[in-house]
């Protein structure tokens, strides 16, 4: 378990390597990518247990999957600094020939990835699978995926959320992102989400909440106790509340800045307000 | 003329059934998904022979073909079994992202396909699911033709890594084929030798390509006919040896002629040996109640098509 302080640095690095990334190409999703990047660094180095080399099947090791595919720069930034390729190969983001696509894929073959992801509403889906494959191979390490909230307005997560409660597919832990936006605009302007831990736990989930999914201390509480709510008969549900655009602080809590880059002059203030810690890419 | 016995009329859906529990007893990564169709599939004896592998769903196609691609991971391989339409049309977007962008190793098992499903009507008889399948990159896309090549095919299809459309169907047809003919995703079937036409059929239309074949001699026409089972990849070869020799060709197939088979070939014969070509399919229309032969009958997907098409296409020569 790295200490606060050496996540929390991890992440001022990550947002960084977000900026950066989106900066070059001039497209990409800044805002939900900064709004994760606590929950990233945290899940990523303190509970996945994971091989050093990378392999599709993952045995015996837990899995992450990632539904909302549009936060891909947090996703490729935080791969890349636990070593599962150069961090140099972040300046590729979004450029032809790259391994790292607009959305994630398991296409170019890039280590860490194990499902295409952009399509919205499809991640819960393949996580149960790869749950219920677990569970056939005898194998006790979990599943991990972390969802959009406007995402759950797509219907198959519904149909997802029903069987894994239905079959007790009790090996999985299901984040949804709550920051309230989506491109549109507020999720309770597009379309109202209601409550959504009520929605969960209506379909039988255990249901555990993160009243600040920016809080890396919050976020190990609140991971800890899911996991430790695995294994009894029911899936597990983290509900983390996060701001979107979190560490950069015109880009917090809006949608603006769902799926637009930082013009040069934003750029560095966002950098300046993110001092370089374990090194730029 | 080689001619064919029909050794007592069976569905394809029940080949499907009898290679899937073949293949649970052979292989323990075999796993079956459907989605409240059990019986219609004959997945029941799969079910009953291995419980834990067998994921009922409900009626949720496209949380199956998710979870289908994330039992691939831990090195499952998944069969699911719906209808042709709630296999394809409904699912599509599942399909492509998350199986066959994803390099998934699912096997999308669909019976009920076309209008052999008769009295249910258009809203399930799916006539354009070889042309969705066939354009995902990296889907292999087989369409069988009797009991014992579905069951064979079934079987195969296991061994194959990498997403497979496997289309069959609802009635009682004739079957032929041999049960100790090897499948091999990709390779036709040479079924008759001839030498004025050429004709190319899949899935139930092979029996009634045979059938025109057996009317056309009796009208003194030689017709080689061809049972082309993997619509992708195509077997381009048995194709354009065939033609180089009958110099025309019929496509056959309970689709609609655009995106189907008949477009694959067409497309080979433009490229290497253009070729005049005639469509038995049906002419981009939705289907309709009725029975089988009815159907067969009104949307000219019967040996009588079969043969007035080769007719025509002699005469194009």
């Amino acid at each position: 378990m790295l200490e606060t302080k050496e996540l929390k640095d991890i992440t001022t690095q990550v947002r960084r390597d977000i900026l950066r990334m989106v900066h070059k190409v001039n497209s990409g999703h800044p805002g939900g990518s900064l709004g994760c990047a606590e929950f990233f660094v945290t899940l990523y180095h303190n509970f996945l247990h994971r091989n050093d080399a990378f392999d599709m099947d993952g045995k015996g090791e837990d899995l992450f999957f990632l539904s909302n595919g549009h936060i891909s720069p947090v996703y490729y930034s935080v791969l890349a600094r636990t070593g599962h390729f150069p961090v140099e190969e972040l300046n590729t983001f979004r450029l032809i020939d790259s391994r790292l696509q607009g959305h994630p894929t398991t296409h170019e073959g890039l280590p860490g990835v194990r499902i295409a992801s952009g399509s919205l509403g499809q991640g819960m889906s393949v996580a149960l699978g790869a749950a219920l494959s677990k569970k056939l191979n005898n194998d006790e390490r979990l599943v991990f995926s972390l969802h959009g909230d406007g995402e759950l307005q797509e219907g198959q997560n519904w149909e997802a959320i029903m069987y894994a409660s239905g079959n007790n597919v009790d090996n999985i832990i299901a984040t949804i992102d709550l920051n309230e936006q989506q491109i549109d605009g507020s999720t309770d302007d597009v379309l109202p989400m209601g409550d959504v831990a009520a929605k969960f736990e209506a379909f039988g989930w255990d249901v555990i909440e993160i009243a600040n999914g920016n809080d890396i201390d919050a976020i190990n509480d609140g991971l800890s106790t899911a996991i430790s709510r695995t294994g009894k008969g029911k899936p597990v549900c983290v509900l983390l509340r996060t701001v979107m655009g979190n560490g950069v602080d015109f880009m917090m809590h809006t949608h603006a800045w769902h799926g637009k880059a930082p013009n040069d002059e934003q750029l560095a203030i966002g950098l300046e307000q993110n001092p370089e810690t374990i090194g730029d890419y | 003329m080689k001619t064919y016995t029909n050794t007592g009329s069976k569905d394809t859906r029940s080949g499907f059934g009898a290679g899937l529990t073949e293949l649970g007893k052979q292989n323990n990564n075999v796993v079956a998904l459907c989605a409240d169709l059990t019986g219609s599939l004959k997945m029941d004896e799969f079910k009953a022979n291995h419980p834990e592998r067998f994921f009922q769903v409900g009626i949720a196609e496209a949380n199956m073909m998710g979870i289908a691609a994330g039992l691939t991971i831990g090195g499952k391989i998944p069969f699911t079994g719906t209808f042709a339409n709630f296999s394809t049309g409904r699912v599509y977007d599942q399909i492509r992202q998350s199986i066959a962008y994803s390099g998934k190793n699912v096997k999308i098992c669909a019976s009920h396909a076309g209008v052999t499903l008769g009295e249910d009507g258009a809203t399930h008889q799916i006539l354009e699911d070889l042309g969705l399948m066939k354009m995902l990159p990296g889907m292999t896309v087989i369409n069988t033709c009797d009991f014992n090549q579905t069951k064979a095919a079934t079987i195969a299809i296991a061994e194959h890594e990498g997403p497979v459309y496997l289309r069959f169907g609802r009635p009682k047809v004739p079957n032929f084929t041999s049960d100790s003919e090897p499948f091999v995703i990709g390779k036709a079937l040479h079924l008759t030798v001839g030498t004025d036409v050429t004709i190319v059929a899949t899935g139930h239309l092979v029996w009634e390509a045979l059938e025109a074949a057996k009317a056309l001699e009796e009208q003194g026409v030689s017709a080689e006919v061809i049972n082309i089972h993997t619509i992708k990849p195509l077997d381009d070869e048995a194709i354009l040896n065939s033609v180089k020799k009958t110099g025309c060709i019929v496509t056959a197939e309970e689709h609609n002629f655009l995106g189907g088979l008949g477009e694959s070939v067409a497309r080979v014969l433009t490229l290497h040996h253009p070729t005049p070509q005639e469509f038995v399919a049906t002419n981009d229309t939705f289907g309709e109640s009725g029975t089988p032969a009815q159907l067969m009958a009104k949307y000219g997907l019967n040996s009588e098509a079969i043969a007035k098409a080769a007719t025509k296409v002699i005469a194009r020569k």
